[in-house]
């Protein structure tokens, strides 16, 4: 039956009316929250820091100093030491020394206990850490005071208890430090990756040379400080800030026996290249860009909960974050329209504001990135869907958003935006999503969404991830082995498996 | 003008009580024995000081051995409420995470920390130790604690297993506290050996009822007012003091007991506990350590005597 | 069971009780500070159902609680009023006199409450007597027993039925969640009592713990949401019960006002059953005003 012009306008009209007359959900400003800021007046920030090494902090023999900013609203915090060869040199010594002389002479047991009292002054400083971190980072203040900061005080004082227990990790071997281990983190959980580094290599008895990322050294830095107060032993932890050359330098030093690096895969080939033919030893902790898949028995209202926190957590500046949406087409329609309606409750704002749920994006350079590759996704055909919110004037910032209509072939389906931009695909069977969930390079994390038990063990045995989270998303612990498949890296780090880094085994 | 006694010099002497669900009581029954100072102080203990029967001690009495302390002789009655008070708080303590009692345990090392000078205070006039061996004691016991709050988040994952079998089901067994144990502590050395074995079995959840060096009581009674202040949930951890003989066939036959630390030393009460424990098939774990100051005198064999293996069985299929 | 009911109930998603847990917890970090303090306890108090189910409840008890209903600070005519009093039947003709053009409604529990184990003659009785006597809202309770036994159809054709003896008045229908124990329960008892025609969905009797807790309480708005999204009318919420700080009652409108948006700030869609936390949330307000911590001596019990 053909129809005419009239018959057509007719029909869109109509479609058009239905769909405005259905039922929405209003998210507006009935009762709206007053500002909640975090106070920051207790944080003791200094003008200028130093480099830490050999106990002390230290001016850099590079002479070079560099800004760090709130990346909220762009001002400058303080100025930060930049090492340059030297100065990672002088730090590698001075971890030497403390190793030679100090550390492996300590009983286990004695070793544990610094460590624990690392652990307890953190507690004690924990609201100071948690502001400074969001300061500097622009993460929201409810998950530096929340996650970051608990977590990072989890880490040291689980390992501090391994100080006396390697042999029952080991059985049957002789296990000893490996001697100065050099760590590079990245920008997204600063001290808590510091925490992740430091922790288990100081419990196995090895020293430390630490490089914070560029644009976040402070809490770093303040966790020397603590160092200091815990009396831990000169030169057993050091601190050298600075960018890619930096961390370059400490990579390539000829005596530093284990790099354990976190960021960017393209970085981490780089470093694999770079030790190739040494004896040095290797941990990766690289990318991600995790399938989190939805079926339709999944308990819908959690597992919406599930892609908010997969993606939208930490401005999805996570290496694990649940960055493609797989959701079952029986379900599809109903679960975007619950993400959706939720998208609308998220409050993007000042860092500090106790109700802030999205912050800043960390770096001017991090915020292109995202921009490029959203341009992109828009470019090759998928349908955008943006939040509403507001964005302030100053600062970087991106607002949460996914796209639908995404083809596995997208750049935006292959590619980690490292930013609050989630790709959406669907499927119809458990297969295809498990297929559709391998097929990347990657393989760091992923999420099943199911009310069926058996399913879920079903699933995860056929996912190519070294961390599955069923019914939840994006927990750690330190007890709990975290790590990838693939190009995701390779190591563990937590529990009994983060400890097989850090000792020599004979 | 009067010449006024300075009074404020007087000590307030303490009395030491009972420790039983997170308070400290007397006991019900009314009785009490006395405590004397070690007969010869600076002369250390000696195997046989160890082996001297209870009465002994307290029957000579004397100008040259000041009194101590009066302390509660715990009755039947007073072990039933510890253990009544035990089954209470254990599944609340069972449940709190790894990372909690671990903090606790480390908290309890914290506070003894702090508490060391009267401790070892009580050592020497108790046994008569020298101030070094009083102060290795108390030092041993706090490493003991730190040691142990170390095990908290880790015993699971070595005792735990994940089971190939051969059919297509998830097969993972994981160790769980058995419940109220009850512990005949060494009667020395009275503290770090009490220690020993009551830190072992609460890190794993258990809720634990002691009966407490006889020969030597007070130093473990002040060691109550650790676990008194360490966030430490009432009901988990009970100190009696008390003669064995009397208290030893009750705990051994009590029916919400379900497993004993044997670490009494004495054959005949050991021998007693074997064949009482049998009426509702206590688990028992008798010890005989040589030296509690060793390495060999801690470790995941303590937790592990007092753990359950639970193994569950899943589909994999879709 | 019935295919139609059957085939409702199925469709309905489970919950996972960690998850739901979570989100309730992370919604209760919202700081409610200043102005939106103030406004929430303002508007919190007028939607307050003041509430007396007690054995020994009289005329004189009555009379003093509607006092306060209707003025709930003396000497201040800008606080609220507050949306309801809550009583048992035969206290409901002296309400509906004390309460006369003041603007607050008179609630009566119905259907044999709390326990709702009478013939459903007598439940329908209950209601209409109530009603006759001046009840504008019925509060009745259904039968847990029946839905514990599965008996959905029992539980679904009792909520018809006392729905048609209300008449003019709203009908809100109790769950009693403590009872139902789990969050699939009590989701599959939302949409079960919504589609029997219910006006409010509420938690609890208030006589057993626990009673509102804010996961509870999730769950019900969350079901709200799926009922009005797919048939376009909005259903009421009463959380009742175990609600006694002003602390609690902002929490509860955030997970309104974060699950169920702006159209349901308002007490023609949300009630909360209490009694105690009317004089702290006045308390609160007057430190909010003054900057000082307040004293309970201050404030009227009535």
């Amino acid at each position: 039956m053909s129809t005419t012009l009239a018959d057509e306008k007719a029909r869109t009209e109509a479609l058009k009316k239905i769909e405005a007359e259905k039922p929405r959900l209003e998210f507006g400003g009935a009762w709206e929250y007053a500002p909640a800021p975090e106070s920051k007046d207790h944080v003791r920030l200094e003008k200028r820091y130093g480099l830490f090494v050999g106990g002390e902090f230290v001016a850099p023999r590079s002479k070079k100093y560099f800004e760090t900013i709130n990346p909220a609203t762009e001002e400058v915090l303080a100025e930060v030491a930049e090492g340059n060869a030297a100065d990672i040199d002088a730090a590698v010594r001075a971890a030497e020394e403390a190793y030679e002389k100090r550390w492996r002479k300590l009983s286990p047991a004695q070793r544990g206990k610094y460590i624990y009292r690392i652990a307890r002054l953190l507690q004690e400083k924990s609201r100071e850490l948690a502001v400074l971190e969001s300061m500097n980072g622009g993460k929201p203040i409810k998950e530096s005071r929340d996650v970051d900061v608990p977590l990072a005080v989890a880490h040291f004082f689980y390992h501090a208890g391994w100080s006396d227990k390697l042999d029952y990790a080991f059985p049957r071997h002789r296990v000893s430090p490996i001697g100065v281990c050099g760590q590079i983190i990245p920008w997204n959980f600063p001290l808590l990756m510091a925490a992740w580094k430091i922790a288990p290599a100081l419990a196995c008895g090895n020293t430390i040379v630490l490089k914070p990322a560029e644009t976040t050294p402070l809490t770093s830095l303040h966790l020397a400080k603590i160092c200091q107060e815990a009396d831990l032993p000169p030169g057993v932890v050091n601190i050298v800030p600075g960018a890619g050359e930096t961390g370059a330098h400490l990579v390539n030093h000829p005596r530093v026996r284990k790099i354990a690096f976190t960021g960017s895969t393209d970085v981490g080939k780089i470093i694999q290249r770079s030790i190739a033919g040494t004896a040095k030893r290797l941990t990766l902790e690289l990318g991600g860009k995790a399938a989190n898949i939805i079926f339709e028995d999944a308990p819908l209202d959690q597992a919406v909960e599930g892609i908010i926190n997969g993606i939208y957590f930490n401005q999805g500046h996570v290496c694990c974050a649940g960055s493609r949406l797989l959701v079952q087409e029986s379900v599809a329609t109903a679960v975007l329209g619950k993400l959706s309606d939720r998208i609308a409750t998220l409050r993007l704002g000042d860092p500090l504001d106790k109700n802030t749920d999205v912050g800043a994006i960390n770096s001017k350079m991090q915020l292109e990135k995202i921009r490029e590759l959203v341009a992109c996704g828009v470019e090759e055909g998928a349908e955008i869907h943006q939040s509403a919110c507001a964005i302030p004037s100053r600062g970087f910032w991106f607002p949460p958003t996914f796209f639908t209509g995404v083809a596995q072939s997208h750049r935006i389906a292959r590619e980690e935006i490292f930013g609050p931009v989630l790709a959406v695909m669907t499927f119809r069977t458990p297969e295809e999503a498990v297929e559709k969930a391998n097929n990347i390079p990657y393989g760091l994390s992923a999420g099943v969404w199911t009310d069926k038990g058996s399913k879920i063990f079903q699933i995860t045995s056929k996912m190519k991830a070294g961390v599955i989270w069923a019914n939840t998303f994006n927990k750690f612990d330190p007890s709990s082995p975290f790590g990838g498949y693939k190009e995701s890296g390779f190591g563990r780090e937590g529990g009994v498996h983060g400890l097989r880094a850090y000792v020599e085994l004979s | 003008m009067l010449d006024r006694p300075r009074d404020s010099a007087l000590e307030v002497r303490k009395t030491y009580k009972l420790y039983v669900g997170g308070e400290f009581i007397r006991t019900e029954s009314g009785r009490y024995d006395p405590v004397y100072a070690a007969a010869r102080p600076g002369k250390g203990r000696s195997a046989s000081a160890q082996r001297r029967a209870p009465s002994a001690q307290r029957l000579s009495a004397g100008a040259q051995r000041p009194l101590l302390a009066n302390i509660s002789r715990g009755s039947r009655k007073d072990l039933r409420e510890a253990v009544r008070k035990a089954r209470a708080a254990q599944p609340g303590w069972a449940s709190k995470s790894a990372y909690l009692k671990g903090q606790i345990l480390y908290r309890m090392a914290e506070m003894l920390e702090g508490r060391a000078p009267s401790l070892a205070k009580l050592l020497k006039e108790s046994h008569g130790l020298s101030p070094a061996a009083a102060q290795r004691e108390v030092r041993a016991t706090i490493d003991r604690l730190v040691h142990y709050a170390g095990w908290s988040d880790k015993y699971g994952a070595i005792l735990g297993t994940v089971n190939p079998v051969a059919s297509s089901y998830f097969d993972f067994s994981v160790p769980e506290p058995v419940g109220v144990v009850g512990i005949v502590a060494p009667e020395t050395p009275d503290l770090l050996g009490l220690v020993s074995h009551l830190a072992p079995v609460v890190v794993s959840g258990n809720a634990a009822v002691v009966l407490l060096s006889e020969t030597f009581p007070l130093p473990a009674l002040e060691f109550a007012e650790v676990l008194a202040t360490s966030d430490l949930p009432g009901g988990v951890a009970n100190l009696l003091s008390g003669h064995k003989e009397e208290l030893v066939p009750h705990l051994a036959r009590h029916m919400d007991v379900l497993a004993i630390a044997d670490a009494g030393g004495d054959a005949a009460l050991s021998k007693t506990i074997a064949s009482d424990a049998a009426v509702n098939v206590k688990r028992v774990k008798r010890y005989d350590v040589s030296d509690y100051f060793a390495e060999k005198a801690q470790g995941l064999d303590f937790i592990e005597a007092f753990t359950e293996i639970k193994t569950t069985w899943h589909p994999i299929g879709v | 069971m019935s295919a139609v009911l059957s085939l409702d109930l199925a469709r309905v998603p489970t919950v996972d009780q960690v998850g739901i847990d979570e989100r309730a917890a992370s919604l209760a970090k919202r700081s409610i500070k200043t102005t939106a303090k103030r406004a929430g306890i303002r508007l919190a108090m007028s939607m307050l159902d003041l509430t007396t189910l007690e054995g020994k409840d009289s005329e004189g008890k009555v009379r003093q609680l509607c006092q306060k209903a209707i003025r709930p600070m003396p000497g201040d005519a800008t606080i609220p009023h507050v949306a309801a009093v809550c009583v048992y039947p035969n206290l409901v003709s002296v309400a509906k006199e004390v309460l006369a053009g003041s603007g607050v409604k008179v609630a009566s529990v119905a259907t044999g409450f709390p326990a709702g184990l009478v013939p459903l003659p007598v439940k329908i009785e209950d209601t209409r007597q109530a009603v006759a006597m001046g009840a504008d809202e019925i509060d009745m309770v259904i039968d847990r027993g029946a839905f514990l036994a599965g008996d959905y159809d029992r539980v679904f054709e009792e909520i018809v039925a006392v729905k048609d003896a209300c008449g003019p008045a709203r009908l809100k229908v109790i769950l009693e969640t403590g009872e139902l124990e789990t969050y699939d329960n009590v989701r599959r008892a939302s949409h079960l009592a919504m589609g029997a025609g219910a006006d409010f969905i509420k938690t609890s009797t208030g006589k057993i713990q626990p009673a509102a807790t804010p996961s509870v309480v999730l769950v019900m708005l969350e079901a709200i949401r799926d009922h009005y999204l797919e048939t376009g009318r909005r259903v009421g919420m009463k959380p009742a019960g175990g609600i006694r700080t002003s602390k609690q009652a902002l929490h509860l409108l955030v997970l309104v006002k974060e699950t169920l948006g702006d159209a349901w700030l308002t007490p023609d869609l949300f009630r909360i059953g209490a009694s105690t936390v009317a004089n702290d949330l006045l308390m609160q307000l007057v430190k909010e005003t003054t900057g000082r911590y307040q004293n309970e001596d201050y404030f009227t019990k009535d």
